[in-house]
């Protein structure tokens, strides 16, 4: 019974001490002049559902659930939006070359269409962030568009 | 006393219960994205690193990079050809480190600027073929194809080489090679002479 309460006394000092390890939080005040919205004058239907179902993890500014003040919550989301920044940046759109323009569209489309992106256990928690066959179906009209004319 | 011992109870579980719940959510992760197994390709393209190197140093080519590359590009769409997916996920990742060493110091500035656009592109979708399951890695064949042939353009290459093209894929995709036969890499073994010579390069 001893050893219970002394390794129940170590897990709880454990998890409290992980609060205390800071995080970066993926979040800025000014929307860039690189960002895909702006440098593309993105209408509003597709400007919003691009917002609440891509942006947390593909741009400079999350929004973040009240669940990331906990550790080892924080760590895991910070992974994964560096993962998600890496593969795709909305903010830093504009600084992109017609050639990586062109392949980003492409994993966009693909990614939309085989219902790779936004992931399961993102929209799981995020059910607004699910994106439903018509707005599919415009997302990947739209992406194809902008790729047609980058490459006129 | 008993209410102390109750709320550790009630931490710990919540703790223990958060590490799982983020652990499923990683693993599930792992499978929906496109792969982000790092560790894999750490240990496969350190090991191709060497043999890279050996070969650099036996190439006595001017062009040796830009040959390490069309070689390993070569290589990975002779996989494609026999619906080989592990070794194209080898070649791959040797393709990435080949990218990597090209060297563009003797170019000129606008040279330099497009070679290192295509790399940063190529390496991007060689990533992605070392990782993927056949059919992603033949969607990233094809715009990897785009690169190394814009990258041939400036390069050039020792040997004859031919453009091929399928107008069946993806409303129509190109690729190179260097024998005048038609070996289809993105179909493989269902339409492997599906195709045709459409540009001869050198």
């Amino acid at each position: 019974m001893k050893t219970v309460k002394i390794i129940l006394l170590i897990l709880l000092v454990a998890f409290v001490g992980i609060q205390f390890i800071p995080t970066e939080s993926n979040q800025t005040d000014i929307v860039p002049v690189t960002d895909f919205l702006l440098v593309n004058n993105v209408p509003n239907n597709i400007k919003n559902k691009l917002q609440l179902s891509c942006y947390d993890c593909h741009s400079n500014n999350t929004k973040y659930p009240w669940y990331n003040k906990i550790q080892p919550v924080a760590w895991f989301l910070e992974e994964h939006i560096k993962d998600g920044k890496k593969e795709l940046n909305f903010s830093e759109w504009g600084s992109l070359t017609i050639r990586r323009k062109t392949s980003k569209l492409r994993s966009i489309i693909k990614q939309i269409e085989g219902n790779k992106m936004p992931l399961d256990s993102y929209t799981l928690i995020h059910r607004d962030a699910k994106l439903s066959e018509s707005e599919k179906k415009l997302l990947i009209e739209y992406m194809s568009d902008l790729k047609e004319n980058l490459n006129n | 006393m008993k209410k102390v011992k109750l709320v550790t109870t009630i931490i710990v579980m919540a703790f223990i219960s958060l590490t799982a719940m983020s652990c499923k959510d990683a693993k599930k992760e792992h499978n929906n994205d496109e792969g982000h197994n790092t560790e894999m390709n750490h240990d496969n393209s350190d090991g191709h690193h060497d043999s890279d190197k050996k070969e650099m140093a036996m190439n006595s080519n001017q062009d040796g990079n830009a040959e390490i590359i069309l070689k390993d590009y070569f290589n990975l769409k002779d996989a494609l050809v026999v619906d080989d997916e592990a070794k194209a996920k080898k070649i791959g990742a040797s393709l990435e480190k080949s990218l990597e060493n090209l060297d563009v110091s003797k170019y000129t500035d606008a040279q330099k600027l497009e070679l290192k656009d295509i790399i940063l592109d190529a390496k991007e979708h060689a990533e992605h073929i070392s990782k993927s399951p056949i059919a992603h890695q033949r969607e990233h064949f094809k715009v990897l194809s785009k690169d190394i042939i814009d990258m041939v353009a400036i390069t050039g290459a020792s040997n004859k080489l031919y453009e091929q093209y399928c107008p069946m894929y993806e409303k129509g995709s190109a690729w190179l090679s260097m024998n005048k036969e038609v070996r289809n890499p993105y179909y493989g073994s269902k339409m492997l002479k599906c195709g045709k010579v459409q540009r001869e390069i050198n």
